[in-house]
C-alpha cells in the first residue's frame, strides 16, 4: 500500500505516531504528481519549496509535542480560485496568468496556521463557470477513473488531484455544483456548507450570493476534519454567518435510526442515466434499511432552478468581473490605442468564451428595460425555491437526491453545447439558490466503473448531521474505499 | 426572442468585450438559446413574492473606526501592467 | 434679453466626504495628501477576491447629518452596486445606496434678501469615493491615484426647489456650515473634500411643467458656482429662445472658458445596471442610535444666529460672522459670560483677534490660542474700567497671543496701567498749564486748535498713560471751555 493511498486521518494517525514525517508524505505526494500528473493535469503549478518548508516546521512542531491542529502536517491542493499570497493564483484564466496575490485569502491562513503543506494550486474552469474543467485557460484535467473523461468542474482539479492520490485532500468551491459534481464524478466526499459558513474573503468572486467554500477528500471523516478546521466566521467578510461551528465529528458514528429522509419526486426525472438512477435508488433504500424513514417530498419549483440560476449567477459575474480590465493587474493588451480599447481587447483576450458568453448574458439580465423582468424575477423565483425547500424541511431532517442526470461524461462531448452543459447541474443548483448545505457520496459505480454519487441536503448550519447521515452509509459498504485505477 | 446584432453590441459595450464578428454573430445565437430557456420563469405567479436579495443571515457587521496598515505601494503595484511612480498608468482616453 | 421671461430652475447634489479616520469598506487612511496609492490596501485596490466591511463611524455621521437636516432615518437601507468602467473605480462598479438611501425627505432653511426659504432634501446616502485620475499630456498616459478609493461620502440631494444661482450659493454654505458644525466634513471644496453638481433647467414663466434638465459637473469651488450655474441657465434660455430644444445630457464647467461643455467621452448613455449589492446585508439603524446620535447633535448654525442676534443684541453682519465657525462661536460666548459689552467684544474678535489669527497664516487657530476666554474678558474689562487704553490693549492682546500670559502679568510687567486717578492726572495737568502759561493765554484769547499741544504735553509728562478721557475733560475744565 502506497503511503498515499491513506486517508487524511490515517496519515494524521501515523503521523502522531512517529510512523512518518510530513515532509516523507509530502515528498510521496509530489513523487506521486511527477508520476501520474502528465496524464490526469490536475495541476497548474506545484509549490514545492513552500510544501517542504511547511512539512518541516510541521514535523517541529509535532517533535516539540506541540501539533497545530489535527491534520498538521497533511499535504493538500488547492483550487486556484483561493489567492495565495506570493504564488501565482490564475483562477483557470488567461486573464490572471501572472498574477501574484500580495495576500492570503482566509481560509487559505486557517489552513497555513493548521500546519497543512500546500502542495499547489488546482485546475479549474475559469472563473468557476463550468461543469467539466474543459473550459479551463490552460487545457482540461482528466478524470483518473478514466482518462478519456472529464473530472466534472468547476473544482476539477481538486476532485482529480484526490482521487489520483496526488494530494490528501483539497479545497473547492461551489456555486451551483462545482464541488458535488466532480466529488460524485471521481468517488470523493466533497460539500458544499451553507452560505455564510465558510469565509469567501480572498476567494475569487464568481456569484456572490451562491459561492461557497468547501473540502473534497476520500471518505466522510477526512471531510468533516477538514471542514472543521475552516468553519469559522471572518470579520473580513460581511457575508459569514455569526455561527459557531459545532465538533462535526462528535456524533459522526451516530447512524440514521429514527430520522426522516426526503425523497424529492422532482428529481428523478427524464433522460437521467439508468445506471445513475438505478444506483441512487438502491443507496436511498439502504437508507431505510439503516433505520431511516423514506418520505416522499415535493420541491414544485425545482425546474425553473436552472433558469434562475442561469441569470442571477451571470448577473453577479458580470458585475464581479468587471474588475479585470487590464489597469492594475492581471492581462493588458499593449497595442491597444485609447483606453477603450484597452478595456476591450484586454477582456476578449483574456477571457475564454463560457466566461465572456456568461457576463453578455449578465449585463443583458441586469441592463436598462430588462432588470425586472430578468433579474428581478429571478431573485422572486428565488424566494419560491427556498420556500420549497423550507416546508419540505418541515416533514423531513434531510434529503436524500441524485448528483448528476450521468455520470463522468467524454472530454469534448458538450464542448460545443453551452446548454447541454448546464443540464449537468439541475440536480446542484437548487441548493446554492437555497442557501442549503449538500453533500456529495460515493454511492456506487457503473458498469464501466465510473463513480456514482449520492446528494445529501440538509437544513442551515446542519452540516454535522449531513456528515452524520453521510457515514452511515459508507460505513456499511467500500465504495469510498476504492481506488482510481491510476 | 431574437436577440439582433446590435443588440449584441450594446451589451458588448456595455461589458467592455471587443468581441470579433464570428464572436458576434456565435454569441447572439447562443444568449438567444438561453434567453429562450430561462424564458419559462415568466409562466410563473410571483406576485407579492419578495426578490432574494441577500442570501446571508448575517445582519450588518460594522468595524470600528480604525486605520489598519496598508499595502505598501510595492507590494500594491507589484502586478501592475504599467506605473508611472507610485501611479497605475493607464492610456489616455481618445476623445 | 427675455432672460425674465424664464423661471430657473436649479436643484443640488452634494457629495460631502466625511472625517473618519479609516474608509468606508477598509480600515486605510483618509489622510489627503499622501503619495499616489499609499493609502491603499487589497480592498480598496479591488483585487480579486476582496470584500467590503462597513465602517460604523460612516453609519453614525450619516444618522447625525440626518437629523440635522430634519429627515426621517430609515431603519433599514440597502447597498446597491453602480457598474461603469473607469481607471479610478478599482472594483468596475461603485458601492453606494440606490433605492433605499438611509435618509429620506429633510429640509434647511436659507437666508434671501426676500426672506427665508427651505429647501427641501430629497435623500442621503451614503457611498464610496472614486480614485483620481491625472492626465499626464507629456506621457499621453493617464496617471491612477487610488488613494481617495473608498473614502467615504454623504451624498446629498435636493428637490429642485432652487430659483437662482444666488440661492444655490447660499444653500451650499448653510449646508456646509452644517455640516463642518455637525464634525461629519471639513467643508474644503478646493481639497475636493465638498463637491457640488447642480441640475439646472428653465422654464417659460405661467408654464407648469419643468424644462429639460441638464446635470453640470466640475465645479469646485465656490467662486465658479454662481458663473457656472448663471452660464448655464443663460445658455438653456438662448437656445428655447432661438426655437432650440435644450438635450439631456452632462455637462462640465470649464473654468477657463468661463463656459460648459458636453461630456464627449459619455459615448452612450451610462446604464449603471444598479442591483442589490450581495456582499454586503442590509444595513439596520437601531432606535438606540439614532436617539444617541440626536442627544449628541449640537445647536446649529441658523439658530445659533438667530440667537446671537436676540440674546447678544448684535447686528446680522457681525452674528453671522462669529457663527461662521461653531469655535469661534463657542469662544465668543465664553467670553460674553464675563464681558458684556457684546458688540465692543464682537469688535475685537473682529479687529484685533482676526488680524492676529490671519497673520498666524493658519498655525493658530481659535481652538488653539494660548490664552482662555476668561483672559480676555478680563482684558476688555480693563479698558472698559479705563486702567488700559484701547492701544495698550491691542500690545497687551498680542503678547498674551504670543505667550498666553495673563493679561494683569503682563501689564504690570510693561507697566502699561492707565493712570485714571483723576487727583493724578489733574495734578500734571495744572503743571502743565503752569509751564506753558503763554499757550494758555493763546487759547483762552480764540486759538482753539493748540487744545492738542497740552494734551501732548500731559501725555508726555505722564509717558502716555493718562487716561485721556480724564485728560481731555480736566483740560477742558481748567482751561474754561
Amino acid at each position: 500500500m502506497e503511503l498515499t493511498d491513506l486517508s487524511m486521518l490515517e496519515l494524521a494517525a501515523k503521523l502522531a505516531a512517529g510512523e512518518v514525517s510530513s515532509v516523507e508524505a509530502t515528498r510521496a505526494c509530489l513523487a506521486r504528481v511527477a508520476q501520474v500528473d502528465g496524464k490526469v493535469k490536475a495541476f497548474l503549478r506545484l509549490d514545492e519549496k513552500g510544501a517542504l518548508a511547511a512539512a518541516e516546521a510541521s514535523d517541529a512542531r509535532r517533535k516539540a509535542g506541540s501539533p497545530a491542529s489535527p491534520l498538521d502536517g497533511v499535504p493538500i491542493g488547492l483550487k486556484d480560485i483561493f489567492l495565495t499570497e506570493g504564488l501565482e493564483t490564475t483562477c483557470g484564466s488567461r486573464i490572471l496568468q501572472g498574477f501574484i496575490p500580495p495576500y492570503d485569502s482566509t481560509v487559505v491562513s486557517l489552513l497555513k496556521q493548521a500546519g497543512l503543506p500546500i502542495v499547489g494550486k488546482l485546475n479549474m474552469d475559469e472563473f468557476a463557470m463550468g461543469s467539466s474543467n474543459e473550459g479551463s485557460a490552460y487545457g482540461p484535467t482528466h478524470n483518473p477513473w478514466a482518462l478519456d473523461r472529464t473530472p466534472g468542474g468547476s473544482s476539477g482539479g481538486s476532485a482529480a488531484a484526490v482521487a489520483a492520490r496526488e494530494v490528501f485532500g483539497a479545497l473547492g468551491t461551489d456555486t451551483g455544483g462545482s464541488i458535488r459534481q466532480p466529488a460524485a464524478f471521481t468517488n470523493l466526499v466533497g460539500i458544499k456548507p451553507t452560505y455564510g459558513r465558510i469565509s469567501r474573503y480572498g476567494v475569487i468572486a464568481y456569484a456572490s450570493s451562491l459561492d461557497q467554500v468547501g473540502p473534497m477528500a476520500r471518505t466522510v471523516a477526512d471531510t468533516a476534519a477538514l471542514l472543521q478546521l475552516i468553519a469559522r466566521h471572518d470579520p473580513l467578510d460581511s457575508t459569514s454567518a455569526p455561527v459557531e461551528a459545532p465538533d462535526y465529528r462528535e456524533d459522526l458514528e451516530g447512524g440514521v435510526r429514527g430520522l426522516k429522509l426526503g425523497v424529492p419526486r422532482e428529481y428523478f426525472i427524464e433522460g437521467m442515466d439508468p445506471e445513475v438512477e438505478a444506483t441512487v435508488r438502491e443507496a436511498v433504500k439502504a437508507y431505510e434499511r439503516l433505520g431511516a424513514t423514506l418520505v416522499d417530498v415535493s420541491l414544485p419549483h425545482t425546474k425553473y432552478a436552472l433558469a434562475t440560476y442561469y441569470l442571477l449567477a451571470p448577473a453577479e459575474a458580470s458585475s464581479n468581473l468587471a474588475r479585470y480590465d487590464g489597469v492594475r493587474y492581471g492581462l493588458r493588451a499593449k497595442d491597444a490605442k485609447g483606453l477603450r480599447e484597452m478595456y476591450g481587447l484586454s477582456r476578449d483576450r483574456g477571457f475564454g468564451s463560457e466566461v465572456k458568453r456568461r457576463i453578455m448574458l449578465g449585463t443583458y439580465a441586469l441592463s436598462a428595460g430588462y432588470y425586472d423582468a430578468y433579474y428581478v424575477r429571478a431573485q422572486k423565483v428565488r424566494t419560491l425555491i427556498r420556500q420549497d425547500f423550507t416546508k419540505a424541511f418541515e416533514q423531513v431532517d434531510a434529503i436524500l437526491s441524485p448528483i448528476s442526470p450521468v455520470p463522468a461524461f467524454k472530454l469534448g462531448e458538450k464542448a460545443n453545447d453551452p446548454l447541454s452543459m448546464y443540464l449537468m447541474d439541475v440536480f446542484t443548483l437548487p441548493c446554492n439558490l437555497a442557501g442549503l448545505p449538500g453533500l456529495s457520496l460515493p454511492c456506487g459505480f457503473t458498469k464501466s466503473n465510473l463513480p456514482i454519487g449520492l446528494q445529501i441536503l440538509g437544513k442551515p448550519f446542519d452540516e454535522a448531521r449531513l456528515l452524520r447521515i453521510a457515514r452511515a452509509f459508507e460505513r456499511e459498504n467500500d465504495f469510498s474505499r476504492r481506488l482510481a485505477p491510476l | 426572442m431574437k436577440l439582433t446584432i446590435e443588440q449584441v453590441r450594446h451589451v458588448a459595450s456595455l461589458a467592455r468585450l471587443s468581441l470579433t464578428p464570428e464572436e458576434e454573430q456565435r454569441y447572439a445565437t447562443q444568449l438567444d438559446a438561453v434567453l429562450d430557456a430561462v424564458a419559462q420563469l415568466q409562466e410563473l405567479d410571483v406576485s407579492g413574492v419578495e426578490p432574494t436579495s441577500h442570501a446571508t443571515l448575517a445582519s450588518s457587521l460594522l468595524r470600528e473606526d480604525v486605520t489598519r496598515p496598508s499595502l505598501p505601494p510595492e507590494k500594491g503595484l507589484a502586478n501592475a501592467p504599467a506605473k508611472m511612480g507610485t501611479s497605475f498608468a493607464v492610456p489616455k482616453i481618445i476623445e | 434679453m427675455p432672460l425674465s421671461d424664464f423661471q430657473p430652475v436649479i436643484g443640488l447634489e452634494v457629495h460631502s466626504q466625511l472625517l473618519t479616520k479609516s474608509k468606508i469598506f477598509c480600515g486605510c487612511s483618509t489622510e489627503f495628501g499622501a503619495e499616489p496609492n499609499r493609502n491603499t490596501c487589497p480592498v480598496c485596490l479591488g483585487m480579486p477576491g476582496v470584500l467590503p466591511v462597513l465602517n460604523q463611524r460612516v453609519v453614525e455621521f450619516a444618522v447625525r447629518t440626518g437629523l440635522a437636516l430634519g429627515c426621517t432615518i430609515k431603519k433599514t437601507s440597502i447597498w446597491s452596486r453602480k457598474n461603469y468602467f473607469y481607471p479610478d473605480l478599482p472594483k468596475g462598479y461603485q458601492i453606494t445606496q440606490y433605492d433605499q438611501p438611509i435618509c429620506e425627505w429633510g429640509k434647511l432653511t436659507i437666508d434671501m434678501p426676500e426672506g427665508e426659504k427651505i429647501i427641501r432634501i430629497r435623500r442621503i446616502h451614503m457611498e464610496e469615493d472614486a480614485g483620481k485620475n491625472v492626465h499626464d499630456a507629456s506621457v499621453g498616459e493617464s496617471l491612477v491615484d487610488l488613494n481617495r478609493a473608498g473614502v467615504p461620502l454623504l451624498e446629498i440631494v435636493t428637490e429642485p426647489d432652487l430659483r437662482s444661482a444666488d440661492e444655490a450659493v447660499e444653500y451650499l454654505k448653510a449646508l456646509r456650515d452644517v455640516l463642518v458644525y455637525l464634525g461629519v466634513n471639513d467643508g474644503n471644496m478646493e481639497e475636493g473634500s465638498f463637491r457640488c453638481d447642480a441640475n439646472v433647467s428653465v422654464m417659460r414663466k405661467g408654464e407648469t411643467q419643468y424644462g429639460q434638465r441638464v446635470e453640470l459637473k466640475n465645479i469646485n469651488s465656490f467662486r465658479f458656482i454662481k458663473q457656472a450655474i448663471e452660464y448655464e441657465i443663460g445658455r438653456h434660455v438662448e437656445v428655447l429662445e432661438s426655437g432650440g430644444k435644450i438635450d439631456q445630457e452632462t455637462r462640465l464647467w470649464d473654468t477657463q472658458r468661463g463656459e460648459s461643455r458636453s461630456m464627449r467621452s459619455k459615448e452612450e448613455a451610462h446604464d449603471y445596471r444598479y442591483f442589490p449589492e450581495p456582499d454586503l446585508p442590509p444595513l439596520h439603524v437601531s432606535d438606540a442610535l439614532i436617539e444617541q446620535m440626536a442627544q449628541g447633535l449640537p445647536e446649529l448654525p441658523r439658530p445659533k444666529f438667530q440667537r446671537f442676534l436676540s440674546q447678544y443684541g448684535l447686528p446680522a453682519y457681525d452674528a453671522k460672522l462669529l457663527c461662521a465657525e461653531r469655535p469661534l462661536a463657542e469662544f465668543f460666548e465664553a467670553c460674553a459670560q464675563h464681558s458684556k459689552d457684546y458688540k465692543k467684544l464682537s469688535n475685537w474678535f473682529q479687529g484685533e483677534l482676526a488680524r492676529l489669527l490671519n497673520e498666524s497664516g493658519g498655525a493658530v487657530t481659535i481652538s488653539t490660542l494660548k490664552f482662555t476666554p476668561g483672559q480676555l474678558a478680563e482684558l476688555l474689562t480693563a479698558v472698559e474700567k479705563g486702567t488700559l487704553s484701547n492701544n495698550a490693549a491691542k500690545d497687551v492682546l498680542g503678547e498674551m497671543f504670543r505667550t498666553g500670559k495673563a493679561p494683569d502679568a503682563i501689564i504690570a510687567e510693561k507697566g502699561l496701567a492707565q493712570v485714571s486717578d483723576a487727583g493724578a492726572v489733574e495734578a500734571v495737568v495744572d503743571e502743565v498749564l503752569a509751564k506753558n502759561a503763554g499757550e494758555v493765554e493763546k487759547y483762552r484769547a480764540g486759538k482753539k486748535q493748540i487744545f492738542g499741544f497740552f494734551v501732548g504735553q500731559v501725555m508726555k509728562a505722564m509717558k502716555g498713560k493718562g487716561n485721556p478721557t480724564l485728560v481731555n475733560d480736566l483740560l477742558k475744565s481748567k482751561l474754561g471751555d
